[in-house]
């Protein structure tokens, strides 16, 4: 009922401005078309006044409104970076914004049709042109200096002290892999893949490096002060690790492993007292379309403190364990030992083939 | 020889070429079909890509009207679009796949039907002949073969929209794998099939239509004519066709290979994949193979969209502030620059796809150069308005309007282009907001603009000039009250395509201006349904125009009559004395370009 008063008030208004827009014709007409074009020039350039003085206006108000909603400070080194060249981008073009804009307005109404005044023949001027070639080229010289310093600093090679931690996303969850204590990440072939077989991610066990790496979904754990190198995958279609709080951000692609790197500089608890907050919480967002529940691709990340960290990752089980209780350590050992070497078997083949 | 091509040219054709003997009354005797379907005259062409985009703008406006309730009322219902969507809607409430399906075709439809089809479509049909001096194309027929293709590529993709899984809902971009695998998407049903198949008889189309726009440019002006004598719309319109025929080819392999990928067990897109517990046997092939074929096509193809715009823009702003376009020259070498750095950025697309850095660099510095001979265009603009006697007819006003988002939108790119920025405003609505303003809002003024100046030569009469203001107006305003404040949920991280954001701890702070966004849109969308009936309402009942030169303007097409037949020119097609722009000139308003030089006359 409601969209039906909305559409009938909205023809409704449709035919009463059709009428008048007519009726405005006729009137013309009688007029002298010469002098009402005249009267609607003045009306027109009038507006460009207001427009102008309203605009600026509300791009103040629209800046107070909202500047308090974007995100506050990076919470990343890279991040730092990142924003400065956010801001030093935003001033040259806030002074070329403004500078143009007034002018495209100001002279509309300020030349506007005349009869006292004549259009001035001025077709070109070498000098002008000249200025207006190389300013911009002088300034765009220097955002494309300070971009491209940052940019290497950014996708240069993490430093060797760094953490590295997998990432691979698939319709639509976020799916984490620690290195485990020998800092190493194992093989892997997607045909391993076989969740039924605790195999969320293809590794091949075979490979010893495996044998201590943890898996995880839903909730990563950095540690802060400390770089992470994130190598990054996809299973089924391209997906993308946003990090907006640090940000970061990078494709990932199914077939082809992808990294990046940055240095979390608070932990979530920190945050959380800075912003007051007692439910902030950082988020990964997916940021290449990946199908119908694109929207809905959420992952968090818990930045805390090594020991935190190193309690938290105390109590996780490798996922080989996982796969492969009888192997636990912790566990009692396990009288009969062929069965896992038959399991074992298929792995290694397929995985030695590779 | 040229006998020969002659005979053959006016057999294709069935109208004279011989200039001198032509008189233009020798077309009484053409049927319905011939006349106004199959015509082989280049204006009839024209208007009928015209009408065509302005069909396929109405559908693309209203699917982002459809979306932008969504993201204005998450979780609200509207049961008239269960009555309209069925399945799609069910309880009033639009589904993710219905989401994806409509930003997808908002997508696909805008750029390619309306903006290319729509605007290069139609005035490089219209104005070509008439601004350089011919009786029609190079090859009429292969003209009229080029609007046929655009009305089955068309058909294709409106069938595409009625299929039970849906169209296309992988994005207008169209990545693989999404849009490869069924499994993943239903969008990547049939649906994918057909949208490809429709693009790829779409870009028929545009080779058909752009080879015959450069041929005729090249050889058909008349007498006089010189290429430095050419209307800005005549140069923008050339750079248009062959960055189309240069770079719509490789978006054509593109499209083949992924048909093949889906329908022929091919792995050039596809690798180590596992759909839905599906492990797929692909593998050595590159998704980011297919985003390098598409954006060298999808950047050229944002100038495509652009550079007509731009060449209308400067030309109707030159007639209206009565005064030359300032700096010709540096206009037609900044249109060039443009022309040739628009093939050489298209990685900036790319920055967060693993590239690697050192060529993300290097197209860091490539865009960014875009940016000289924009703000050489613009400061050129602006120096045309100054000291002006602008009269502010519709055309002109949406003139304006355009380069104020020229200027906004293309700002804003400077950020997209550092890659250092993109990081973090990649996929963002950051970049939703960029490209609407620069690129689609922009390119929209560029061709309301456009139609408003060149309606009375294409109908014989004029649009109603109270309904122009109030839809310049209205459009303007509400572009930016859209826009603007958009670019705030980019900055804020939020990501694209994003339908709702309730999940979200970071990005649910913008209830009310997404509800803002949508009412605006709504009212912006119902002022275009009023130009559109304004347009086809003056086609039949318009105020009638009653001089040759309504404008006042040097130009060619206004030496033809009010209704001109099929051949242009009554009699010879006049010469060319001088360039397109005397305006202001020793005193005089203006001086047609069929003026010979006088003897007292100074240089320019």
């Amino acid at each position: 009922m409601q969209t039906f008063f909305i559409i009938a008030i909205l023809t409704l208004g449709f035919l009463v401005t059709f009428q008048i827009a007519k009726a405005s014709e006729y009137v013309a007409v009688l007029r002298g078309e010469e002098r009402s074009r005249k009267q609607s020039n003045k009306i027109n350039g009038f507006m460009m006044l207001i427009f102008l003085i309203v605009g600026l206006i509300g791009v103040f108000y629209c800046n107070e409104k909202l500047k308090g909603k974007i995100l506050g400070a990076a919470d990343s080194d890279h991040g730092v970076y990142i924003d400065r060249m956010l801001y030093i981008t935003l001033a040259l073009t806030g002074f070329v914004f403004f500078l143009t804009q007034i002018a495209l307005f100001l002279f509309a109404y300020k030349y506007q049709e005349s009869d006292k005044r004549k259009a001035y023949y001025f077709p070109h001027n070498n000098k002008l042109e000249l200025i207006w070639t190389v300013i911009p080229a002088i300034t765009l010289t220097i955002l494309v200096g300070f971009g491209i310093f940052y940019w290497f600093r950014i996708t240069g090679d993490a430093p060797s002290n760094s953490m590295v931690v997998e990432v691979t996303g698939s319709q639509f969850k976020w799916e984490f892999r620690y290195p485990g204590k020998d800092g190493v990440l194992g093989k892997k072939y997607f045909k391993e893949i076989n969740d039924a077989k605790s195999n969320p991610l293809g590794q091949i066990w075979d490979d010893p490096n495996n044998h201590d790496d943890v898996y995880a979904t839903g909730e990563l754990h950095l540690v802060v002060n400390k770089p992470v190198k994130m190598v990054i995958g996809a299973k089924d279609v391209i997906h993308d690790v946003g990090l907006p709080h640090f940000r970061m951000k990078m494709d990932a692609v199914p077939g082809t492993p992808t990294t990046m790197w940055f240095t979390p500089t608070k932990t979530t608890k920190e945050k959380r007292i800075e912003t007051g907050d007692p439910e902030f919480v950082y988020e990964i967002s997916c940021d290449q379309m990946c199908g119908k529940g694109h929207y809905s691709m959420r992952g968090t990340i818990v930045v805390e403190t090594q020991e935190e960290f190193d309690a938290w990752m105390a109590s996780q089980k490798p996922q080989y364990v996982r796969a492969f209780p009888e192997k636990d350590p912790s566990a009692k050992p396990v009288a009969d030992t062929l069965k896992p070497v038959a399991q074992l078997a298929p792995a290694m083949t397929t995985g030695g083939s590779h | 020889m040229s006998e020969a091509m002659h005979a053959h040219v006016e057999a294709a054709t069935g109208h004279g070429v011989h200039h001198d003997e032509h008189n233009g009354h020798g077309h009484h005797h053409q049927s319905f079909v011939s006349k106004y379907v199959f015509s082989m005259d280049h204006k009839t062409i024209g208007k009928q890509f015209l009408i065509t985009g302005i069909v396929w703008a109405i559908i693309g406006g209203l699917f982002s009207v459809l979306f932008r309730l969504q993201l204005g009322y998450p979780g609200q219902t509207f049961p008239i679009l269960e009555t309209f969507f069925g399945h799609w809607a069910e309880g009033g409430i639009i589904k993710p796949e219905f989401y994806y399906a409509l930003v997808t075709m908002h997508g696909t439809v805008l750029v390619f039907f309306v903006l290319t089809a729509g605007l290069s479509g139609t005035f490089a049909n219209f104005l070509i002949p008439l601004q350089i001096g011919a009786r029609d194309m190079a090859s009429p027929f292969i003209n009229m073969l080029s609007y046929w293709f655009f009305f089955l590529a068309s058909v294709v993709m409106l069938a595409s929209m009625f299929v039970q899984t849906g169209p296309a809902s992988g994005g207008w971009t169209m990545y693989p794998p999404l849009s490869a695998l069924g499994q993943a998407n239903d969008g990547s049903k049939i649906g994918a099939d057909l949208w490809l198949i429709s693009m790829a008889l779409f870009i028929v189309s545009s080779l058909l239509g752009g080879l015959n726009y450069i041929s005729t440019i090249l050889n058909m002006r008349t007498k006089g004519m010189s290429m430095t004598r050419l209307p800005l719309t005549i140069w923008a319109l050339f750079f248009t066709a062959v960055l189309g025929v240069l770079s719509f080819p490789v978006l054509l392999s593109g499209a083949v290979l992924l048909l093949f990928d889906r329908n022929l067990g091919t792995s050039f897109f596809l690798s180590d994949i596992v759909v839905n517990g599906e492990i797929l046997p692909n593998e050595g092939g590159s998704a980011i193979l297919y985003q390098h074929l598409f954006w060298f096509l999808g950047h050229p193809e944002v100038y495509i969209i652009l550079l007509p715009a731009m060449g209308m823009v400067s030309e109707i702003m030159s007639v209206n502030s009565r005064k030359p376009i300032f700096g010709y020259m540096a206009m037609l070498g900044s249109l060039f620059a443009i022309a040739i750095l628009a093939f050489l950025v298209w990685a900036h697309h790319m920055f967060v796809t693993g590239l690697n850095p050192f060529l993300g660099s290097v197209f860091v510095l490539l865009t960014l150069l875009i940016a000289v001979p924009s703000a050489i265009k613009v400061f050129n603009w602006l120096t045309t308005l100054w000291r002006g006697n602008i009269r502010f007819t519709p055309g002109m006003l949406f003139a304006i309007g355009f380069v104020s988002l020229f200027i906004s939108g293309g700002l804003t790119g400077i950020f997209l282009g550092n890659s250092t920025i993109d990081i973090h405003l990649h996929d963002t609505m950051f970049v939703v907001a960029h490209f609407h303003i620069v690129m689609g809002v922009a390119s929209m003024f560029g061709m309301f603009a456009g139609i408003y100046h060149w309606f009375p030569k294409m109908f014989g009469r004029y649009l109603n000039t109270t309904l122009a203001y109030l839809h310049f107006w209205v459009t303007l305003i509400g572009a930016y009250l859209i826009f603007w404040p958009m670019h705030y949920q980019g900055l804020a991280g939020i990501p694209r395509r994003y339908l709702d954001k309730s999940g979200w701890h970071s990005f649910n702070q913008f209830g009310d201006l997404d509800k803002m966004i949508t009412v605006v849109s709504v009212v912006v969308f119902a002022v275009q349904l009023m130009f559109v009936f304004n347009f086809f309402y003056s086609i039949f009942k318009g105020r009638k125009v009653t001089s040759t030169n309504p404008w006042g303007a040097t130009t060619l097409e206004w030496t033809t009559p009010i209704n001109p037949g099929h051949g242009n020119w009554e009699g010879e097609i006049p010469e060319v004395h001088r360039w397109a722009y005397d305006y202001a000139k020793d005193g005089r308003d203006f001086i047609p370009q069929t003026e010979p030089i006088g003897n007292n006359e100074s240089a320019h």
